[in-house]
């Protein structure tokens, strides 16, 4: 129970100094589980991180539930993957009950067409980001195309893209290896 | 009262989700996107950019704050927890089960294979999501005064959009906090009376 509850406090704090997630969540985690705790070496945390990285789920959250599940196994995971999405749930649930009031002011609608227009910048950023390093190939830019192409052009559903995409990998990867 | 049965279709909806986005926060996007169009009286497009917004400006993990967001505007205080919890639950199963075969995963053939044809796939996915929000944020509904000159592009919005990406290209500015460009878009945004 009190590892539990250690594993809970060290990834509330990780949560609630996470700013936007992915790499912002590194050196928190070293800060907290290698340094503070020794519950993983360096090596060990970006392990994990890879592979939260590649699996379903939010990255920060998937870190967590290793960590935690390494500790002290499924109640460690439980504890930890807790603790991370505890800051959001009452912080957003606060800001959420107050927005709809603040939202009829003129000034904030203002802020908010700024606002709106910096968050589509941020996510092209992030896309050219995520171009420049996953895709190399004319391979990958024909499925990075073709899925855009299935969701922004014919309503297509990211359910069957994602799906689609991973046996294509699996299939296609099976008939270049027997060549 | 909440109805169960948009507890039932929040839960369902986020923990297919969960399930399926791979790659962070931002791959949760394009299933947001998703939900808009499934059940426009959740949210518009115009209100799930300014979900994004807030979740990128308040600490935790991206994807979790959006959905929270998501359900505490649909349906209050318990949309809001079967939202996290319905996105968090495949990916703590899964974790759980594969951190005891992990170096077995981690060198499964198959599974490389399946992420390399992923990664470029995701990426297309966020572009369309991105591509939604960023027609909602920079598109005039009604035009007026100068911008009807010009079309329909929200001139004051257009010129925010591409100083941002500007910014964001440059390498010395790379670590800085986005919160810090969404502050600055808030108080253009004022100023100019956009």
């Amino acid at each position: 129970m009190k590892k539990n509850l250690k594993l809970f406090g060290a990834f509330f704090r990780i949560g609630l100094f996470l700013f936007g997630g992915g790499y912002s969540m590194l050196p928190l985690l070293r800060r907290e589980v290698v340094d503070k705790n020794g519950w993983a070496t360096q090596e060990e945390i970006l392990d994990y991180f890879v592979i939260g990285q590649c699996t379903p789920g939010i990255i920060a959250v998937n870190t967590a539930t290793f960590v935690g599940h390494k500790k002290n196994g499924v109640p460690g995971a439980v504890s930890a993957t807790l603790g991370i999405i505890f800051p959001s749930l009452v912080i957003i649930t606060i800001i959420a009950a107050l927005f709809e009031n603040f939202a009829r002011f003129d000034a904030v609608r203002h802020a908010f067409v700024g606002i709106r227009a910096a968050t589509g910048a941020l996510i092209t950023a992030a896309v050219i980001r995520l171009i420049k390093s996953g895709v190399r190939s004319v391979r990958a830019l024909l499925l990075c195309l073709a899925s855009f192409a299935a969701v922004a052009v014919f309503g297509g559903s990211p359910v069957v893209v994602v799906i689609a995409a991973a046996l294509i990998g699996v299939v296609f990867g099976f008939r270049r290896r027997g060549e | 009262m909440t109805c169960l049965k948009t507890l039932l279709t929040l839960f369902y909806e986020f923990f297919l989700t969960g399930a399926l986005a791979t790659g962070g926060g931002l791959a949760t996007l394009p299933f947001l996107a998703r939900m808009s169009s499934r059940h426009p009286e959740w949210f518009t497009t115009s209100e799930l950019t300014n979900m994004i917004a807030v979740s990128e400006s308040t600490p935790g993990p991206l994807g979790i704050n959006m959905s929270t967001y998501v359900g505490f505007k649909v349906a209050g205080i318990p949309g809001s927890l079967v939202c996290a919890f319905a996105l968090v639950l495949p990916s703590v199963v899964v974790i759980i089960i594969i951190s005891r075969f992990l170096v077995k995963y981690k060198n499964n053939r198959h599974i490389q294979n399946a992420f390399g044809t992923l990664r470029p796939a995701v990426t297309g996915l966020i572009a369309a999501a991105g591509w939604l929000v960023v027609k909602e944020s920079l598109l005039l509904r009604a035009p007026s005064g100068i911008a009807s000159l010009v079309g329909s592009f929200d001139i004051g919005a257009v010129i925010i959009f591409a100083a941002i990406v500007a910014l964001t290209q440059i390498k010395r500015l790379e670590k800085l906090h986005p919160v810090v460009l969404i502050a600055a878009a808030a108080v253009a945004g004022v100023v100019f009376k956009l």
